[in-house]
């Protein structure tokens, strides 16, 4: 398994990929060159394009153009066996092998030492420890991987693929679920394979690491290359700039928009609320006709929030009013009976219903919130269907349309849709604008303008600064799942936010998720 | 530290269970009433072990009641009526039950459907199949027949060990072996486990599903035939709702009916515990046959309850970080 | 009444009217109806005395299987309750037969649902336990015995008439037009509808899931239990053995025949009791016809088969839209 390439010649290289899935452009011309023994980090938000790069890489998705080579040679897998099979090998987050099967079995699936039609189990238990202990692994390998912890599954996976001969290592968010000690191990394991000359591409969103182990980074945004640079001459934040912003000067002028700062009347209010290990208590109050905007990186704390808001998470803590009165927000349910709504983030998983019509949907959670024994009669859902199609010029303007045929945009807007018919004051929106095309993008802000100026309260998560800017009264900033900065008025810029996130978090270690 | 495999659970349930029988009933515990207890459950055993690999890979095969019946019809109707040399007639009946089994695993790969609603129509299918054959039951006069019956292993005590219930305990131990040793075994597990990431692993996917129902109904067919030596007839109505037991002792024996764990030795303890009970029932006399279905219902609920449990908490990883050091 | 027939029935009808075209030409009487004693009889009148059971247990089950759910007890809570209804019958009023006997199904729909929804089995090993108890339990009501009975009242339950009628098939009527209006007169049928197409988001919509999952079972188990009591006033008697027997593989064939996906979400109960009619129409015509009533199965196997084609993700139009959701999906 080792080779020494040629160090003039990139071990991977992409060139020119791009990919559309519908309307929506998920990668647009991007380039991506991983060195032989370097670790390079692969950046940016949901959506932003990376798991669509890796699999397009690794021929999970046809790609509909650019190339790929490998030391020199175009390679075109089709499958993730065929991309294994030339070399290139990923570990996903959720790791990819099979929890009820014993260590050695999942390193030796379908190759195991054989004699006689029969497994040899010791051999292959002896060779099992022997390529584990060269991850500094010793365990019990007649073990069931799903009693180990995620670490020693992402080492047993890894191992898995270097032994198949990978010479590009593709890691996703392989410490996501790991604690700081774990990391460190892995972190051991991957500087080690450098050494071998193997190329480890690296998704991350905890920049800490990133800064700690790799060598370059490459950057993605909506889709397509903002920058490769190396690490030690990129300060963070420049990267976060990278990441999440555009032309400063471009955003202070659209934030010109947003109305003047008035004290208006709190709709919501939230004293210590939080949940262990989900995301620290904050305090936050939500007014009538005002945007709050939550900003912080993938992972720091949004979306978890926005869920405890609207109930779909239980606190453990803290207090919840609404309109000044006390309330418990146990379940979804309890979020709708205040009035509240919350459009989710997966749209296809949590939002829509996609064999249900356009109209069905619209009318779900009005209908949930008026019980069993007051359905709207049809008529009624006709025209509240007709109702919203105009308002918010979903298209096709076909109510009776299953909602699954509909492009992104238009989902979210029936999603938008579902939410205002019930007349809510609190709206939660998460990520709003994410796989959505340009026009309908540029629909969805000012929508979000005009239900504030109609005096909706709403709380909403972007990945795009400059976009959060241009609408939200004030901004949340969250970092490391907990709220870090609240700017208001002037100070809401993207200058302001960027320093926020990017303020060193040298003494908030990564503890990951428990 | 992993808690107790469910096997050795149904093993402690079966010793158990034994026990508090034999002290009820003193002559339960002899060789006669185990030889029984295994001849009688023998076509049983062996529909079990195969139904074992089916559902450990994740599916589900109602269809081996069907095939049972149908065997026990054309392997009477091929030696009695058509004059077939029993042998050829056994192997005739096997290649189509390993036909069948095949054709199953096929529609259910190729077409992407649930297992459970193709092996339904495969139980009409092969129902059906037997009746158009005969509606009558033949009994079969084959020499054969009376030479296997007879035939019997003499165990200290008194009991008898017949040639089916050798055949039986060949077929569990075959099977265990098939399961646990051979790279076969392994990739049953891994299509339990999960059919993409084994596909991703490089489990030959398809292949493998067409080989898993054909052994199902391969075994299906020995246990007809085994069947027809039990009651030395064939008739289209035998077995009917056998896959209803097969399924629970294989659930009972500590398989995970969602796929991905399980043994054939668990499986064979639970054939076993609803023979006890099914004996115990004898025994006691006052007692009537549909505390069977009743006891064997709790069971199957206890057991389902306990891998629930079992599951959830293996979702949580119990040896955090074990032995990890650099 | 138009919402319980969705404009997709086409296929199930024309499906129905070939078959009976076919029963026609095996037997020319088919269409015959005469009027006798206030009571209609004739081959169509039979059809849909024969096919009540199953149309019963199919309205249940369309709409456990819309919301993902199966309910594989459906034959054994058919015979507990035919083993309570004959064994109260000599004793009771009909009122308190009726009574014991709805009400055991319920609890039994209760168990199911409390199971699947609360305990979040997997519905086909949850009521894979009452398949294999239920049955044994009707043993146990009925002692091990056929119970028969001679109260009229029952008696007429199976075989009386209204309107021209014979009484089990009113009674089914009744239930569609009953569990038409409750489903689709309340808002429990979109609500359902929802679950079934996607419980997450539903959840997310402020939809009680689990009290959805919940009432549906619970409706399985009465309509299961209904199905009961006329399978057993039809023969005066119980068969704990024998009632309801392979009854829940029928229903689950009704409901996928009348183009409810296995896979939850949009159901039809006018297709479904259709589905239902359209085996008895296949069973009566074999019959008809002169073949073995046995060659039944294979006809079944064959139309099971054939509708799972036709429905496979793979193959059907339906795959167009799926690849469309799929594609989008970045």
């Amino acid at each position: 398994m080792q080779n020494s390439p040629d160090p003039a010649l990139p071990l991977l290289e992409v060139r020119g990929i791009s990919k559309s899935f519908g309307a929506v452009r998920a990668l647009q011309e991007v380039d991506f060159t991983l060195r032989a023994g370097e670790i390079h980090a692969l950046l940016g938000e949901n959506g932003a394009g990376k798991s669509t790069l890796i699999k397009v890489v690794t021929g999970v998705f046809p790609r509909d153009a650019g190339i790929v080579r490998i030391g020199g040679e175009e390679v075109a897998p089709r499958s993730a066996k065929a991309a294994l099979a030339a070399g290139i090998a990923t570990v996903y987050q959720e790791v990819n092998l099979l929890p009820n099967l014993s260590v050695a079995q999942n390193l030796f699936l379908d190759r195991q030492p054989m004699r006689f039609g029969i497994v040899r189990e010791g051999e292959m238990r002896r060779r099992a420890k022997a390529l584990l202990a060269e991850f500094g692994l010793d365990i019990d390998v007649a073990a069931p991987l799903g009693s180990y912890s995620v670490a020693v599954q992402h080492v047993t996976a890894i191992a898995r693929a270097v032994d198949l001969s990978a010479r590009v290592l593709i890691l996703d968010e392989p410490t996501a679920s790991l604690d700081r000690h774990e990391v460190e191990i892995l972190f051991g394991i991957m500087r080690q394979l450098a050494r071998r000359g193997i190329g480890i591409a690296f998704v991350s969103h905890f920049l800490d690491q990133v800064y700690e182990i790799s060598d370059r980074i490459t950057v993605l945004r909506n889709g397509r290359l903002v920058g490769e640079r190396e690490t030690a001459s990129l300060p963070r934040l420049e990267l976060i700039r990278l990441m999440l912003g555009r032309e400063l000067a471009e955003t202070t002028s659209a934030r010109a928009s947003v109305g003047e700062h008035k004290v208006r009347e709190v709709c919501a209010s939230f004293e210590n609320y939080g949940k262990a290990g989900y995301v620290a208590p904050f305090n936050l109050e939500l007014r009538h006709g005002e945007v709050v905007g939550l900003a912080g990186l993938l992972g720091s704390g949004r979306t978890e929030t926005a869920r405890l808001v609207f109930g779909a998470e239980r606190a453990d803590g803290g207090k919840a009013r609404v309109e000044g009165a006390p309330v418990r927000l146990q379940s979804p349910r309890d979020g709708v009976r205040h009035g509240f709504g919350y459009c989710p983030e997966e749209r296809k998983t949590d939002g829509i219903v996609a064999e249900l019509t356009v109209r069905e949907n619209i009318v779900l959670a009005l209908q949930a919130k008026r019980g069993l024994h007051r359905p709207l009669s049809r008529r009624e859902q006709d025209e509240i269907a007709r109702r919203y199609v105009k308002m918010l010029d979903i298209r096709p303007p076909d109510a009776e349309r299953p909602v699954g045929l509909l492009s992104g945009g238009n989902q979210q807007k029936v999603l938008l849709a579902r939410w205002l018919a019930t007349s809510p004051r609190l709206l939660v929106l998460d990520e709003p604008t994410r796989g959505i095309d340009v026009g309908a993008h540029a629909e969805i802000i000012r929508l979000i303008r005009e239900l504030c100026d109609d005096g909706l309260s709403l709380l909403v998560i972007s990945s795009e600064l400059d976009e959060i800017v241009t609408y939200s009264d004030r901004v949340v900033v969250l970092r490391d799942r907990a709220h870090v900065e609240e700017l208001a008025g002037e100070a809401v810029d993207v200058g302001n936010i960027l320093a926020a996130i990017a303020a060193d978090g040298a003494g908030v270690a990564h503890e990951g998720r428990a | 530290m992993r808690g107790l495999p469910p096997a050795l659970i149904t093993a402690i349930v079966l010793v158990a269970g034994f026990a508090a029988c034999a002290v009820q009933f003193p002559n339960i515990a002899s060789t006669r009433v185990v030889g029984n207890l295994l001849t009688d459950n023998a076509f049983l055993g062996i529909v079990a072990a195969g139904m074992t690999f089916v559902i450990i890979s994740g599916g589900i095969d109602l269809s081996v009641g069907s095939v049972i019946g149908f065997t026990t019809v054309f392997v009477a109707l091929a030696i009695e009526r058509w004059g077939m040399p029993p042998l050829v007639a056994f192997v005739a009946v096997l290649a189509l039950s390993a036909a069948f089994g095949a054709a199953m695993g096929a529609v259910i790969h190729v077409f992407d459907l649930p297992p459970f609603i193709v092996t339904l129509a495969g139980m009409f299918l092969a129902r059906g199949a037997s009746f158009l054959l005969s509606t009558e039951s033949i009994p079969i006069t084959a020499p054969i027949y009376s030479t296997v019956s007879d035939f019997a292993l003499r165990l200290p005590g008194g009991g008898r060990l017949t040639a089916i219930a050798i055949i039986m305990l060949a077929i569990v131990t075959g099977g265990a072996l098939l399961l646990h040793l051979t790279r076969f075994g392994a990739n049953v597990y891994a299509l339990g486990g999960s059919r993409t990431t084994a596909s991703l692993m490089g489990v030959a996917v398809g292949k493998m599903t067409v080989k898993i129902y054909m052994l199902s109904s391969l075994l299906a067919g020995i246990a007809g035939i085994v069947f027809s030596f039990y009651t030395s007839a064939g008739y289209s109505l035998s077995a009917v709702g056998v896959e209803l037991d097969t399924i629970a002792a294989v659930v009972i024996g500590g398989t995970l009916l969602t796929g991905g764990q399980g043994s054939v030795i668990g499986t064979f303890l639970g054939v076993l515990i609803q023979g006890l009970i099914q004996t115990y029932i004898n025994f006691d006399g006052t007692l009537s046959s549909w505390w069977t279905k009743i006891a064997t219902g709790i069971l199957l609920f206890a057991f389902i309850a306990l891998q629930q449990g079992l599951v959830a908490l293996a979702r949580r990883p119990l040896a955090k970080s074990a032995g990890a050091a650099t | 009444m138009t919402a319980l027939l969705p404009r997709r029935g086409l296929a199930q009808i024309l499906a129905l009217i070939v078959i009976l075209a076919v029963d026609r030409v095996v037997s020319p009487q088919f269409f015959d109806l005469r009027l006798q004693d206030g009571r209609l009889f004739g081959s169509l009148i039979d059809v849909l005395n024969r096919g009540t059971p199953v149309a019963l247990l199919s309205l249940g089950m369309v709409l456990v299987i819309a919301t993902r759910g199966i309910d594989l007890s459906v034959g054994a809570v058919m015979a507990i309750a035919g083993a309570i209804a004959a064994s109260l019958a000599d004793t009771h009023s009909l009122a308190v037969v009726l009574a014991a006997a709805l009400g055991a199904g319920l609890i039994c729909g209760l168990w199911n649902g409390f199971l699947v929804a609360v305990l979040g089995m997997q519905p086909i090993v949850a009521t894979l336990i009452l398949m294999v108890a239920g049955r044994g339990i009707a043993q146990l009501i009925t002692e091990g015995r056929i119970v028969t009975f001679s109260s009229p009242d029952l008696v007429w339950l199976g075989n009386g008439s209204v309107l021209g009628l014979p009484v089990p098939v009113a009674i089914a009527l009744g239930m569609l037009i009953l569990t038409g209006a409750v489903v689709r007169g309340s808002a429990l049928g979109l609500l359902i509808e929802a679950t079934g197409g996607n419980a997450r988001a539903s959840e997310l919509a402020g939809v009680g899931t689990r009290a959805m999952i919940l009432s549906v079972y619970v409706w399985c188990g009465v309509c299961a239990a209904l199905a009961g009591v006329i399978a057993a006033a039809d023969i005066m008697g119980a068969d704990a053995n024998n009632a309801g027997l392979w009854l829940e593989l029928d229903a689950i064939l009704a409901v996928v025949i009348g183009g409810t996906s296995l896979f939850g979400g949009r159901f039809s109960l006018l297709l479904a009791v259709l589905g239902a009619l359209i085996i008895q129409t296949m069973n009566t015509g074999i019959l008809l016809s002169g073949y073995p009533p046995e060659f039944n199965l294979l006809v079944k196997a064959v139309v099971v088969l054939t509708v799972l084609l036709l429905q496979s993700p793979k193959l059907t139009g339906f795959a167009g839209i799926a690849a469309r959701l799929r594609r989008t999906k970045a």
